[in-house]
């Protein structure tokens, strides 16, 4: 990574929304947006979001105490799961019904929170399986050898690329199972970008990763954005929301609760509300975070 | 004791037909379960059809062997197919429940009197690898398996392998279906193909996750091994009559254990692993009832050669136990110890 020894500064993007903040407001330039979204387990509403967009090349966070439905809304979002209502579409697209693969050839890619590294499969073979379209991985062209050499070589350099950018370069041979929890995330999440999604969905993508390398993660995923695509992510340390995210979308017992840049949305007080149980007058980052990130000097 | 007798009989399994059959079948279940982990508990079915659906075609419909080989293998497909569609969506679990009723149900389909005209019932179906056709069906004069022997009459090779020609070309024959077999998967498991499969094996949601069709995928590799499935069956009626009370859940049971001595995960376990295991199984087979006839053993002589199924028996357990990669199996690539 081009930036691992010094942070980058994150470039915010700004005037993402239209109107009034509020939960459920309008995007310039949503790229997924979701009506009604509703997913009961027995009594249970895990997710009822009336209404949510996100925008399109930014950085969105989701947060939200443990059990908000985060999870579950991914979830949803992706094909993994299907709402008892509800709609929600992906640039334009209506996604209800398509199954989880098509969501995932169309440009939308999750990662999941507990993470699904093929611990039997190496670290490279985990990565080339990430890439989409290939011949080879269809049935008669895979007896020829020929016909998908060349497409796995390319394929080969691409995930090399992408495992020196997460410090993995050096077990590419290994078996995934033999990697540690937070490489395997890394893994998790290098080999999602093997599919050169339009829009990536991490859950907790920082967990169990140790804070050198959260920095280059943190880098890495602004880096995303650069390139030109958009990311949403989950995460429950406050400063690394803060850090990094253009927008926040905070979710509590299945409902959006509140949305805003990443200052103003932390001093709601449905937010602390949500967290604290009570209004109190105290810093989230004090009472979420992991580690203190450089400061920015862009704190307002 | 005829120690030499018992070794030479012994030694010719090793390139006895039933040992190809059991290779071809154990070939399949390693693309099931080795490379796709789908737990197939009924490929004496997947069997079952490849050499009843050979005979059948030559006999009740008049095709010339090599077209009937093709009714074999197609009905395989078909059989992959409609276990599939149901199954492949559901927990793995369920396909083994699942394939162990369905194969079942074939021989109980083999077995009954209703059918006795094609299936020729418990007395099972023969003749019909000719010479020149069959008696009993005249159409089938187009020509046996027999027929297209093109090696000329006579004893070939030296002890233990000193056979006629019909027995050679079941051998070559018999060969070649396993090299082309063999190449063909270990081609398929080396592939970006293979790749997605044994992504799929671990965790079907990691692999949907990325985009692949993890149904379709998985109904490939059920096809493909029910294909090698059928193939084995076919070999064994190239070699002898088809008869239901072969096509048993033992004889499932069997290529597991072959599978699994060999190692379930490689391409060449099976073969290594089929080889080993009829070479011992007719060695005990031999050696426990002259023992028992010498006075070494308590037993008679039948219920000696029954022995050799109880240590097969234990032998899969120690060896799922102990070994469960198999004598190739990376111990690394384990599927079914995590
Ligand atoms: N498969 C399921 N069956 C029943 N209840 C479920 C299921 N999955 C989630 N839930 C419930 O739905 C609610 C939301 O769960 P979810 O995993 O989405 O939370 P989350 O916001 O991701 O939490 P965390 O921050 O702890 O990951 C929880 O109360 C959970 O118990
Ligand atoms: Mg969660």
């Amino acid at each position: 990574m081009s930036s691992s020894d010094k942070p980058t500064t994150p470039v915010k993007s700004t005037g993402l929304h239209v109107g009034e903040i509020k939960p459920g407001v309008a995007k310039k330039d949503p790229i997924l947006i979701a009506d009604g979204v509703r997913r009961q387990f027995g009594g249970l509403t895990a997710v009822d979001v009336a209404h949510v967009e996100i925008p399109r090349n930014a950085i969105t966070a989701l947060i939200g105490p443990n059990g908000a439905g985060k999870t579950t809304f991914f979830n949803l979002l992706t094909g993994f799961d299907i709402p008892n209502e509800g709609t929600w579409s992906f640039n334009g697209k209506s996604l209800a019904g398509v199954p989880a693969f098509k969501v995932a050839r169309m440009g939308l890619i999750r990662t999941f929170q507990l993470t699904k590294a093929l611990g039997l499969l190496t670290v490279m073979d985990n990565m080339k399986l990430g890439s989409t379209q290939q011949t080879g991985e269809k049935l008669w062209a895979s007896v020829f050898h020929f016909l998908w050499k060349k497409k796995d070589v390319e394929i080969e350099t691409q995930a090399l690329d992408l495992l020196t950018r997460f410090k993995l370069d050096a077990k590419k041979d290994d078996y995934a199972a033999s990697l540690s929890g937070g490489q395997r995330k890394l893994l998790e999440m290098a080999r999602a970008l093997m599919t050169k999604p339009e829009l990536v969905m991490l859950d907790e993508p920082m967990a169990g990763v140790n804070p050198a390398l959260t920095q280059s993660l943190l880098d890495h995923i602004l880096n995303l954005k650069k390139e030109g695509m958009t990311v949403l992510f989950v995460e429950h340390d406050m400063h690394m929301v803060r850090h990094i995210a253009d927008w926040v979308i905070v979710m509590a017992e299945g409902k959006v609760v509140a949305e805003g840049d990443p200052y103003e949305v932390m001093k709601n007080p449905a937010v602390i509300d949500a967290y604290l149980g009570s209004h109190q007058d105290v810093d989230l980052g004090t009472v979420t975070g992991r580690i203190t990130l450089p400061k920015q000097g862009k704190e307002k | 004791m005829d120690v030499l007798g018992i070794l030479s009989s012994t030694a010719s399994f090793i390139l006895d037909p039933t040992t190809m059959a059991y290779a071809l079948a154990g070939l399949g279940l390693a693309v099931h379960f080795g490379f796709a982990g789908l737990l197939n508990m009924g490929m004496a079915g997947f069997m079952a059809l490849g050499a009843y659906g050979y005979a059948i075609g030559i006999l009740t419909f008049g095709l010339p062997w090599y077209l009937a080989a093709f009714v074999g293998i197609g009905a395989s497909i078909v059989f992959a197919l409609i276990l599939g569609i149901p199954t492949l969506r559901l927990r793995g679990d369920y396909l083994a429940i699942v394939t162990i009723a369905a194969a079942e149900i074939i021989r109980l389909f083999l077995l009954t009197s209703a059918f006795v005209d094609v299936t020729g019932s418990a007395d099972g179906l023969s003749g019909f690898n000719g010479p020149g056709g069959t008696v009993t069906n005249p159409i089938a004069g187009a020509g046996g398996f027999n027929d297209s022997n093109p090696i000329p009459d006579g004893e070939y090779g030296f002890p233990p392998f000193l056979d006629d020609e019909r027995t050679w070309y079941l051998r070559i024959v018999g060969g070649i279906i396993l090299a082309v077999g063999v190449y063909f998967v270990w081609r398929l498991v080396n592939s970006p193909w293979g790749r997605v499969i044994k992504g799929i094996r671990e965790d079907e949601e990691a692999v949907r996750s990325l985009g692949k069709n993890v149904f379709a995928y998985k109904m490939q590799a059920l096809i493909i091994g029910g294909v090698f499935g059928a193939l084995g069956g076919l070999m064994l009626a190239f070699s002898t009559n088809v008869n239901s009370g072969v096509y048993v859940t033992s004889l499932t049971f069997f290529l597991w254990t072959a599978l699994l001595l060999g190692g379930a995960a490689t391409v060449f376990g099976p073969l290594v692993g089929s080889a080993i295991f009829w070479v011992l199984q007719a060695f005990l087979g031999l050696l426990f009832p002259a023992l028992a006839k010498a006075g070494l053993l308590p037993f008679d002589s039948i219920q000696a050669a029954q022995i050799r199924f109880i240590l097969i028996g234990v032998a899969l357990v120690l060896l799922v136990v102990f070994r469960p990669q198999g004598i190739f199996g990376n111990k690394k690539e384990l599927t079914f110890v995590k």
